[in-house]
Parts: C-alpha cells; sequence; structure tokens
C-alpha cells in the first residue's frame, strides 16, 4: 500500500462526502420548490436569488437552535441516534462506480473508493442497518409517540428488506456477479437492466421509497398520528442530522437505482466522445451523466411525495407480504426459466 | 498488523459480550449484542471470509438483531416490572450455566490446533468459491437444511393461526 493510493483514495472519500452532503443540502431546497410548483406556489424566495440561500439560513437556524435533551431520555442513546442515522446514510457510497477510470499520465484512477466483490451485499447490508437510528432515536426519546414510531420503522423495513433482496436476486441471475463495477461495464451499450428486469426494478424502487422512509411509505413520522414521529423529542441540529440523514439515504438509493438498472455512468455515444474529449474530461462527462440520473430519481421521489397520498399501516404490510413479495419470487422464476431457455437454445 | 488488529477486535468482543450479559436494561443488553456481531464481522472479513461477513452483517445485524429490538421495545421490560425471581431458580441458573461451562472448556480441550498447511485455499471465503463449494459438494446438506428452515417457517405461520383451524 503505497503513499499516493492512500492520498488518492483519501480525496475522492472527501470528495463524495463534500457533495453527498451538498446535494442533501439542495435537496431540501429543491423539495420545497418542488412541492411549490407541484401545489402552485411559489417556494422559498426570500433569502438571495430564487431563494438559493435557503439552505445556509436553514443550516444556521439548526446549528443556532436550544438543544433539548428531555430529562427521562437515556441520553447516550439519545445522542447516539441521530449519529447512527447519518453514519449509515454516508457509508453506503463507498461502493458506488462514479465514472470509468482517470488516466493522468501513467496513473490509473479509478472514480470508486472501493470493488469489493459483495458490493450489492455491502449496500444491503447498510441499507438494514439504517433503520437502528430511527429505533435507537425513538426509544431513547421516552415518548409513546417516538416508541410507536420506532416500532413502525423496525417492521416496515424489515418486512420490505425481503422483496428488495428477492427482487436483486432476480438481478443477479442476469448479471452474473455482484461486483458493481462489473455491473456498469456489462451495460454498456443500450445493455440497460431496466430492459432485462423491467418487473424487477419496479419492486426494487418501491421498496426503496419504503426503505428511505418517503412518501407514500413515511409512517414512522406520520404528522397526523404521531405528531413529529421518532424525531418528536429532537431539536436543534441533531434533529437536522435525521432529516439531513433521509435526503441522504434519497441520494444514495437514487445513485443505486440508476447503478443497477439504468446503466450507471454509461450513455449513448459513449465510446465516440471518449475517443474525442480524452482521458480526464471523458469520464468525468460520463460522471456527469450519472448525476443527471439520479437528480432524475431524487425529483421523481419528490414529485411521488407531493402527488400521492400516505398509506394506511394495514395497507403498507398488506402491499408488502401480499403483493411486492410473490411477484418477486414469480419474477426470480421467471427470470430463472428465461435464462434456463437461452442457454439451451 | 493482522496479529494486533486480530488481538484487538476479539478483546472489544469479549467486553461487548460480557456487556451483554451484566447490563440492567435489556434494550442495552441488546445493542450491546448488536456490537458484538459487528465485532464478528470483522474477525470474517479478517479471516478473508467476505461474504460471510456480509452476510453476518445483514442476518443477524440487519434483520434478527432488530427484530429483538422490536419485540422488546414492545414488551417495554424495566426494572419496575420485572418478576421477582426465586433463590431457587437462581441456583439452578447458576448449575447450568456452570455445567454448560465444563462442557464448552471440555470440547475445546478435545478439539486439535488447526493445522495452517490444511488451510490450502485461502480464498475459500470469496463469493465464487464458497458457491462452488455449496452447490457442488455439499449440495444435498445445504438444500436439507432450506427445507429445515422452511418448515421451521410453515410451524410458526401455524402457531400463529391456531385458533381459526
Amino acid at each position: 500500500m503505497d503513499i499516493a493510493f492512500v492520498i488518492e483514495k483519501f480525496i475522492l472519500v472527501t470528495i463524495i462526502f463534500a457533495i453527498s452532503l451538498l446535494i442533501a443540502m439542495y435537496s431540501t431546497y429543491a423539495e420545497r420548490k418542488v412541492a411549490a410548483f407541484l401545489q402552485d406556489r411559489l417556494g422559498p424566495d426570500r433569502a438571495g436569488p430564487f431563494g438559493i440561500l435557503q439552505p445556509l439560513a436553514d443550516g444556521v437556524k439548526m446549528f443556532m437552535k436550544e438543544e433539548i435533551i428531555p430529562s427521562n431520555a437515556s441520553k447516550w442513546l439519545f445522542m447516539v441516534g441521530p449519529g447512527l442515522a447519518m453514519l449509515t446514510a454516508c457509508i453506503g457510497t463507498a461502493v458506488i462506480p462514479w465514472g470509468s477510470a482517470i488516466t493522468i499520465g501513467d496513473r490509473i484512477i479509478p472514480l470508486q473508493v472501493t470493488d469489493i466483490n459483495v458490493g450489492i451485499l455491502y449496500i444491503f447490508g447498510v441499507v438494514s442497518l439504517g433503520v437502528y437510528g430511527v429505533m435507537i432515536g425513538g426509544w431513547a426519546s421516552n415518548n409513546k409517540y417516538s416508541l410507536l414510531s420506532a416500532i413502525r420503522a423496525a417492521s416496515q423495513n424489515i418486512s420490505y428488506e425481503i422483496a428488495m433482496g428477492l427482487s436483486i436476486i432476480a438481478l443477479l441471475l442476469v448479471t452474473g456477479t455482484m461486483s458493481l463495477k462489473e455491473i456498469v461495464e456489462q451495460q454498456h451499450g443500450w445493455h440497460w437492466n431496466i430492459l432485462y428486469q423491467p418487473l424487477g426494478f419496479l419492486i426494487f424502487m418501491v421498496c426503496a421509497f419504503a426503505e428511505t422512509n418517503r412518501a407514500p411509505f413515511d409512517l414512522p413520522e406520520c404528522e397526523t398520528e404521531l405528531i413529529g414521529g421518532y424525531h418528536t423529542e429532537y431539536s436543534s441540529m441533531k434533529l437536522g442530522f435525521y432529516l439531513f440523514a433521509e435526503y441522504i439515504n434519497m441520494f444514495v438509493s437514487s445513485a443505486v437505482m440508476a447503478t443497477l438498472y439504468f446503466g450507471g455512468y454509461n450513455y449513448p455515444g459513449m465510446d465516440w466522445v471518449l475517443l474525442h474529449t480524452g482521458p480526464i474530461i471523458g469520464p468525468l462527462i460520463g460522471t456527469l451523466v450519472f448525476f443527471i440520473k439520479i437528480f432524475t430519481f431524487i425529483f421523481f421521489f419528490m414529485w411521488v411525495r407531493w402527488t400521492i397520498p400516505r398509506f394506511r399501516y394495514d395497507q403498507l404490510m398488506h402491499l408488502g407480504w401480499k403483493g411486492l413479495i410473490p411477484l418477486a419470487i414469480a419474477n426470480i422464476i421467471i427470470t430463472g426459466i428465461v435464462i434456463a431457455i437461452i442457454e439451451k437454445f | 498488523m493482522g496479529t494486533s488488529v486480530f488481538y484487538f477486535v476479539a478483546t472489544l468482543s469479549v467486553i461487548f459480550s460480557l456487556l451483554v450479559i451484566f447490563s440492567k436494561n435489556p434494550v442495552h443488553s441488546v445493542l450491546y449484542l448488536i456490537l458484538t456481531f459487528f465485532t464478528f464481522t470483522v474477525h470474517y472479513v479478517l479471516l478473508n471470509a467476505q461474504f460471510l461477513a456480509v452476510v453476518n452483517f445483514i442476518v443477524y445485524m440487519g434483520a434478527i438483531m432488530v427484530l429483538f429490538l422490536f419485540v422488546l421495545m414492545l414488551l417495554n421490560l424495566n426494572k419496575d416490572n420485572e418478576p421477582l425471581k426465586s433463590n431457587m431458580v437462581k441456583i439452578v441458573g447458576v448449575i447450568a450455566g456452570c455445567c454448560l461451562l465444563v462442557t464448552l472448556i471440555g470440547s475445546l480441550k478435545a478439539t486439535a490446533v488447526s493445522d495452517p498447511v490444511l488451510l490450502r485455499n485461502p480464498d475459500l471465503g470469496l463469493l465464487k468459491n464458497l458457491g462452488k463449494e455449496l452447490f457442488g459438494p455439499f449440495m444435498l446438506p445445504f438444500e436439507l437444511s432450506s427445507i429445515l428452515l422452511l418448515s421451521a417457517m410453515v410451524g410458526a405461520v401455524l402457531l400463529t393461526k391456531k385458533e381459526k383451524v
């Protein structure tokens, strides 16, 4: 392990971390603007031109507010909760390939922090850990609404993880690898997995909505029933962390969906562009395309939130266990049969 | 470097496992158990068993412990409503625990020290090799164990539906 390698990875991690935070910050702004657009309002427009400084103002507000820890709360766990939510949201970005490798001089720099051969499972593991932040925070608050919300979050996450895992299995049957880098490279030249796995993508996307606690699956923070849900007792930046973690989760799951099903950094005419722009600019254009795909997904998340009403709890469980899981199993069986037939003839 | 990391993580495993037993609050116990499982994951990574590490991470930390935590939060156990145990139960518990300890020590003494020469393939824990082993020579036991799990699941569903049948 030479020192240049360490520096290279350190810079990459820092950039990815900064970009995740920046995108999460401006997602809060975009969310309000999208909501305003869909409800025929203007949205935030006071801070700076078009309200572009609104996230900064919000950040300052969050930091400046008084921090309250309820006297009957479990103090340590109360503080661990938001930190854990933030941590699990951020570490998912480590295995996502952001672009093809850049060549500077004779040094090849892959735009991916690490390419472990169980990449998809790693993402899946991080997603399944995400619920702990909500559960610990909700329990530690010592408030019955927070506790109810924590319990809801746990059962929702477990239910939808199963369907998510099953939809990934069908994808793995097609790709034959778990390395995200290889999956992206297989999709080069219009072999996008969405064309082979449309049903699998649909199931995966619904589960991604549920796992990130986004509407219409935002039952853990269902205001009309649970006040603020698991973050009822939180104030100041701890509350900010919870809200922020949701947007980072949204960013990461958009990136995962774009990687697994929409070709990652591949785009039509990629080889021609790569040939004409050189080994540094070319891959960065791919990265740009990847981010455009991510932003489209983030917009879709918001579009759905401000269009579809929230599920009732029994409807949520019904959809998860009786709708998505049988559908995902059927998808696996059909995929298996089709692959067997193609290999035979 | 590998050995020192191992000793560090092994110490953490022992400390967290002891905290699981000694913490008064059941929810804290479960949280320490999660940390213990996390140290196990690190052990698997150190042994170059990436697949096992990730599966341990997903299944134990991400699913089973969430369910444990879920049940404990639902029951809301705390010191006020903890049923008082009689001395008889405590003595029986101590004897049973000691018996288990003696058995474990005995079996540890009986096993030979693992021979590093016998571990021919250090990459066995990688995904591809593990899959080939499981679906090659160990096909039958693997499928049988999955049927065992399925039957347990069917049994659990049947138990919850007992009144209606």
